[in-house]
């Protein structure tokens, strides 16, 4: 993956895991790579990996078993937690940033609205 | 551990290193970077002990680089080897100077970075040339390993070539890399600390993540808005 070098790295790791287990793309259970794995995949530094993987350990996310490898290990609670808090960041993140565009709430809310009909309207389109 | 102590170096009438104060930490990769003329590839070479310090003291876990019994391997940006030998001849020369050396890692590497070793150092491409020095010295199991410029010149694929076998080899904790280059764009993601030299003095050095953290800039822009400050 390709990383934004202005942030920093072990964080956009922990992200893309968040990622993965939102979508569902990993679950309970599900083996991830080694950490040297993802090191050579990521061309990133072990170091960084490993800080990334214990900071996931302590968050409860994941598991290390020795010798068999690092495993998801989440509880339900826990995926919703993490599931809320990506959702607000992005909200946030969108609204911050129209404001700072100078447009109200209410604009916002109407554009948000626009923004979801159309996508839906595509959708449909798509399957006519 | 590597410490600069307020070292200076001259050469002729040039300034190399002015009063530089430098920790290398152990188990970490160090980029060390700079524009050319900075200082980089002296201070390498006052670590393995090729050149001495005017001023100030270089030390290896707290001794002196000519007393240290501390394996290092380098890799001079300079074509080192012998046109006339085969991979297999500067091999086996190297392994007869260091204990070090793997065997076993050797016949990994060679197949990794698709070179033959029946193949003459004189007649094989720059890139191959690289992809040479980099087995030589990272088929040691040293615990420091230097190297200066390692991509310089050097095509794309080799570059992800030499950056992935650094990855592969790297042991944690117990091995120190310092990289010197002017290219940090292609190793950004590789370094856990850097150091931005610039004629000769320490402009800046800290953890790679804490900087980005601290200025949300890249390691690319934080070095030119050091300089810039500098100048």
């Amino acid at each position: 993956m390709d990383f934004d070098l202005a942030r920093p790295i072990y964080q956009q790791i922990i992200d893309e895991y968040k990622k993965k287990l939102i979508r569902g793309e990993l679950r309970q259970g599900d083996k991830i790579l080694s950490q040297r794995e993802y090191a050579e995949k990521a061309r990133t530094n072990p170091n960084t990996v490993q800080r990334a993987y214990r900071e996931m350990e302590n968050m409860k996310l994941v598991e290390t078993v020795r010798g068999q490898g690092t495993f998801v290990c989440i509880a339900p609670e826990q995926l919703e937690l993490i599931r809320n808090e990506m959702a607000g960041s992005v909200i946030e993140l969108c609204v911050s940033e129209m404001k700072a565009l100078g447009f109200t709430e209410q604009e916002i809310r109407v554009r948000l609205e626009q923004v979801l009909v159309n996508a839906k309207e595509v959708i449909t389109d798509d399957r006519v | 551990m590597i410490e600069f102590k307020g070292v200076s170096k001259n050469f002729g009438r040039t300034r190399a290193l002015d009063a530089v104060d430098i920790t290398f930490a152990t188990g970490k990769i160090t980029g060390l970077f700079g524009p050319n003329g900075a200082g980089k590839s002296t201070s390498l070479k006052l670590i393995t002990g090729l050149n001495r310090p005017d001023r100030g003291e270089v030390l290896l876990d707290g001794r002196n680089p000519m007393d240290s019994k501390v394996d290092i391997a380098y890799l001079p940006e300079i074509d080192h080897l012998y046109p006339w030998m085969t991979i297999r001849q500067a091999a086996s020369f190297v392994s007869d100077f260091y204990g070090d050396w793997d065997g076993e890692r050797y016949k990994d590497l060679l197949g990794f970075l698709g070179l033959d070793d029946e193949m003459k150092i004189g007649k094989i491409s720059k890139g191959q040339r690289a992809k040479t020095k980099l087995l030589l010295c990272t088929t040691r199991r040293s615990r420091y390993l230097l190297l200066d410029e390692p991509l310089s010149g050097i095509d794309i694929l080799t570059r992800e070539q030499i950056i992935q076998t650094l990855i592969r080899d790297f042991r944690e904790g117990e091995q120190s890399i310092i990289i010197s280059t002017h290219e940090i764009s292609e190793i950004e993601g590789l370094v856990d600390e850097v150091v931005f030299l610039d004629r000769g003095r320490v402009r800046l050095q800290g953890d790679a993540e804490q900087l980005r953290e601290e200025r949300g800039m890249s390691l690319v822009e934080i070095m030119k808005e050091a300089f810039r400050d500098a100048n």
